[in-house]
């Protein structure tokens, strides 16, 4: 193997032995990096270093590593899911770096998904939004046949559009609000764009909004950092289609 | 082990409506009262979820994720498959079914895969009905796409992200169901044992993985959907967390564990790039509907692709299966890749790998058109190598990635234990010894959605169930069992760690038993499992403490199974004397070293029956009959 362009990077992460341990900023030397490695391959070789050496390795989460099961989330030199644009970190490879580089890396901060263990958070909170309504309530078998109800093709790809959201907090991380509004919205907008998910609209905008507000995630102020930082390109115009959904939804509230 | 797989009697059409009706009901007032435990979270498990809390269970899902929509059904791509037949193309039921029985190489209980084939259609109303956002045409209706070997229409999609789509379909219906209170999820649990009453699964062990506690919990009936084992050989396209450590816990209770060698190799992979690989990606293989398969004419041709003529290509599959080409089934076009590869022929710097190129179809259709249906495979493909398939071929190699092999389960999808059912990838049941592409999605919905609601049903109202608790000695031994085995794994304070001894398994997985296998190879692998499973009790070393959050240590818990695992794999493939589907015994095949099935010796399902540890566990065979598909070699040519 060709090892010529190997090179090594210092690594400076977050360690925080637990939820409620003070935490601080590590530095580690890597080497013998190969270009193609994956940033997270990069972490491994790290981890593998550290446990020969008796040391904890550092907490972090990824699985599938092909960037769609939203379960990876760094903070790389200030960068939401690292530098590349529209990608998860674990797509990151360490090709976009160079011999002697520091690179930074945190885990997401932010009050609604607390640190568990160095870059590992909780991030629970989004599936209590989807309990408050990301659903279209039919029971299996009721529905009629699929061709039953036809669906614009436009908004067939947008409802697609939305719903390619990974569910990795992304958005949230990197709102000055902390607000889960394109985590939301992209759920609200994708059922509200089929006819299916109709009947319960108002009923959905109403609920997964009061639960955003109760998880303590902040509101929109129009930043749009969201939507430069989705790995999946998530639009805020879903913010916007959420705003209408809940305005219209209270107008025509019986509550 | 008595193995019934209780298959109703009457014609095919009407098996699985009339045994719908013969199974009992359980009173609508009385189904809370009812404890069911699902472990996973995939497709099979918050389908079984959704649909048993809908009924009113009381369900309970463990999760290893931090949520549940992380698992990895979430990660296939291309498809699923129905008989709708909305194209006007000829398919049907029958159809679906004789594709299934015959892409499986006769190697699938008939029965059941025709009921996998009813469902299919069902399955796609109701995905419709909860809002998954399916491509459709401009009459705005539903899409289909030509897939994995079918030469029918039938895959129905969401762009690449298919298994994404129906899994948060799956999810939003299960999470309704939470917001009901008949379901509750606890994420952050892997399940490391099952509890027997009496001979009777009334109960799981799990370990937090947060905290690091053991936990106990009862039900009436435990559900394992936790898919497919396909990193036993380190590298695979499973993510990072996919183990086969629930379905060993329970073949270590008796469950009887079928098929273990019947491994699907993908052949539209991105090759290795070096040693630090820590997983290896898919590409969707509907590439392959416009990409063809080629190497260079000549050995160690180390040309630029482009700068390659055509005369001087060789489009392998197009040449051996001029009916099929590019499209012949999964395991067929890993082989013939490996065997180009093996001859001297590979492509690409490595000389490990094949191209798949888009020059002809760029040409004809446009490069729009390409990027339109593929574009999120072709940046994919370029964020990992770097290279633009769009200007150059992609450079693809096969990879492990799906598990036809499973926990055997009968007509109910129940284990030989009672009261442990086994869905999705977990159990053996519906692809023999190959799956169709986009099936798998289809088996995990129709397991979950359609056949649980009533087997799982059936089994309750039937039984009659002796009061088990937490505080029950069996819970307690479980407990004890699986603290003894990790402070084992804690003292070793070895040398190697854990994902050093994986790979170290994983290679001699996939250089001996990989994709071909002969009596030489397995001999030899034989050997060489033990060792390194003495080596890992010897010599890993996981540092940190047990109650806690320990990443290294839930690690090395999944690679000790491994370790065993391996062994009744291996075991496996060298008892099956014959080739079929994935499993290719390289001294069972014909002159044109296609593979070659012993119908006389091999029509069964081989069933390992677990002993104890110092002994070999036992094999047991289910006999396959074929009434309805005529028995024939499978020929794609």
């Amino acid at each position: 193997m060709d090892t010529s362009k190997h090179f090594s990077v210092i690594v400076r992460v977050w360690r925080q032995a637990g939820r409620k341990e003070p935490g601080k900023m590590v530095s580690y030397k890597v080497q013998d990096v190969s270009p193609d490695m994956s940033f997270l391959e990069m972490l491994d070789i790290l981890n593998d270093t550290l446990l020969k050496k008796g040391d904890s390795p550092i907490t972090f989460e990824s699985d599938c590593r092909e960037g769609i099961c939203g379960n990876c989330g760094l903070v790389v030199n200030g960068d939401v899911h690292g530098p590349d644009e529209h990608s998860t970190v674990c797509q990151l490879h360490m090709r976009r770096f160079k011999n002697g580089d520091v690179i930074t890396v945190e885990p997401w901060r932010v009050k609604t998904f607390p640190v568990l263990k160095d870059l590992a958070v909780d991030r629970t909170a989004l599936d209590r939004l989807i309990t408050a309504g990301g659903f279209i309530s039919t029971n299996t078998g009721a529905g009629p046949d699929a061709n039953a109800i036809p669906v614009e093709k436009d908004k067939a790809e947008e409802a697609m559009d939305a719903a390619a959201c990974i569910g990795c907090g992304a958005c949230v991380i990197s709102c000055p609000n902390g607000a889960a509004m394109l985590f939301t919205g992209a759920k609200i907008s994708q059922l509200a764009l089929l006819p299916q998910g109709g009947p319960e609209r108002a009923r959905r905008a109403l609920g997964m909004v009061e639960a955003m507000d109760k998880e303590g995630f902040g509101n929109c102020s129009n930043e749009y950092e969201c939507e430069a930082v989705c790995p999946k390109d998530v639009k805020v115009a879903n913010i916007a289609r959420m705003n209408r959904e809940f305005l219209l939804a209270n107008l025509l509230s019986k509550r | 082990m008595k193995l019934d797989a209780k298959i109703p009697a009457g014609p095919l059409e009407k098996k699985w409506d009339s045994y719908k009706f013969d199974l009992k009901l359980v009173n609508p007032n009385n189904r809370r009262k009812f404890d069911i435990l699902v472990v996973g979270s995939g497709l099979a498990g918050a389908s079984a979820a959704a649909s048993l809390g809908e009924l009113g269970f009381n369900v309970k899902v463990f999760t290893l994720h931090d949520s549940p929509r992380r698992a990895h059904s979430i990660a296939a791509q291309g498809g699923i498959n129905a008989a709708k037949n909305y194209p006007n193309d000829g398919d049907s039921i029958w159809r679906l079914f004789h594709d299934t029985v015959k892409g499986g190489d006769y190697r699938a209980r008939e029965a059941n895969v025709y009921r996998l084939a009813q469902i299919s259609n069902q399955i796609i109303d109701h995905c419709a009905a909860i809002g998954v956002p399916f491509g459709r045409d401009y009459s705005g209706l539903l899409a289909n796409r030509s897939f994995g070997g079918a030469q029918v229409s039938r895959t129905f999609y969401t762009r690449g992200q298919t298994g994404q789509q129906l899994l948060l379909g799956a999810y939003s219906a299960m999470m309704r169901q939470v917001a009901a209170g008949t379901v509750s999820v606890l994420p952050r649990r892997e399940m490391v044992d099952v509890v027997l009453k009496n001979g009777v699964a009334r109960g799981i062990t799990v370990r937090n993985l947060l905290t690091g506690e053991l936990e106990s919990h009862t039900g009436h009936a435990v559900l394992l959907c936790t898919g497919g084992y396909a990193n036993v050989f380190y590298l695979s396209t499973n993510a990072a967390s996919c183990n086969v450590s629930a379905a060993w816990a329970a073949y270590k209770r008796g469950a009887g564990f079928a098929n273990p060698c019947f491994t699907q190799i993908h052949p539209t992979c991105i090759p290795r790039s070096g040693e630090h690989q820590s997983k290896l990606t898919l590409m969707s293989e509907s590439l392959r509907n416009d990409g063809r398969i080629w190497v260079p004419k000549a050995k160690g041709d180390k040309r630029p692709a482009n700068d390659i003529p055509e005369a001087e290509r060789d489009y392998f599959l197009e040449r051996r299966y001029p009916a099929f080409g590019n499209l012949v089934p999964r395991d067929i076009a890993s082989r013939a890749a490996k065997t180009v590869v093996d001859t001297g022929f590979g492509a690409g710097p490595t000389g490990q790998s094949v191209y798949l190129d888009f020059r002809d179809s760029i040409k004809r259709k446009g490069a729009d058109k390409i990027k339109d249906e593929y574009g999120n495979l072709f940046d994919m493909y370029y964020q990992i190598t770097d290279e633009n398939g769009y200007k150059a071929p992609m450079r693809i190699y096969p990879a492990p990635h799906y598990t036809m092999g499973g926990l055997w389960v009968d007509y109910n999808l129940m284990t030989t234990i009672p009261g442990l059912f086994a869905m999705g990838e977990a159990n053996f049941s519906d692809h023999g010894a190959n799956r169709l592409g986009a099936s798998a999605l289809m088996q995990g919905l129709a397991d979950g959605f359609f056949i649980a609601p009533s087997t799982v049903s059936g089994y309750l109202a039937a039984g009659k169930f002796e009061a088990a608790s937490t505080a029950d000695r069996e819970f307690a031994d479980s407990s004890k069992e699986v603290q003894e085995r990790i402070n084992r794994l804690l003292t070793v304070k070895g040398k190697k760690t854990p994902s050093e001894l994986h790979r170290q398994l994983g290679n001699v997985m996939w250089n001996d038993v990989g994709m071909g296998r002969n009596e030489t190879t397995l001999k030899k692998a034989l050997k060489k499992i033990p060792e390194i499973r003495e080596e890992f009790w010897k010599n890993v070393t996981v540092s940190g403490a047990d109650k806690d959050f320990n990443q290294p240590l839930e690690k090395a818990m999944k690679i000790a199974d491994f370790m065993e695992f391996s062994e009744l794999f291996v075991r496996d493939a060298l008892e099956r004397k014959e080739s079929c589907g994935g499993h290719f015994r390289e001294e069972s095949c014909t002159p044109e070293g296609e593979a070659k099935r012993d119908d006389a010796n091999f029509s069964h399902t081989s069933v390992w029956e677990y002993q104890g540890a110092e002994k070999a566990a036992v094999l047991h065979k289910e006999p396959l009959t074929f009434e309805h598909i005529k028995m024939a070699e499978r020929s794609y040519k």
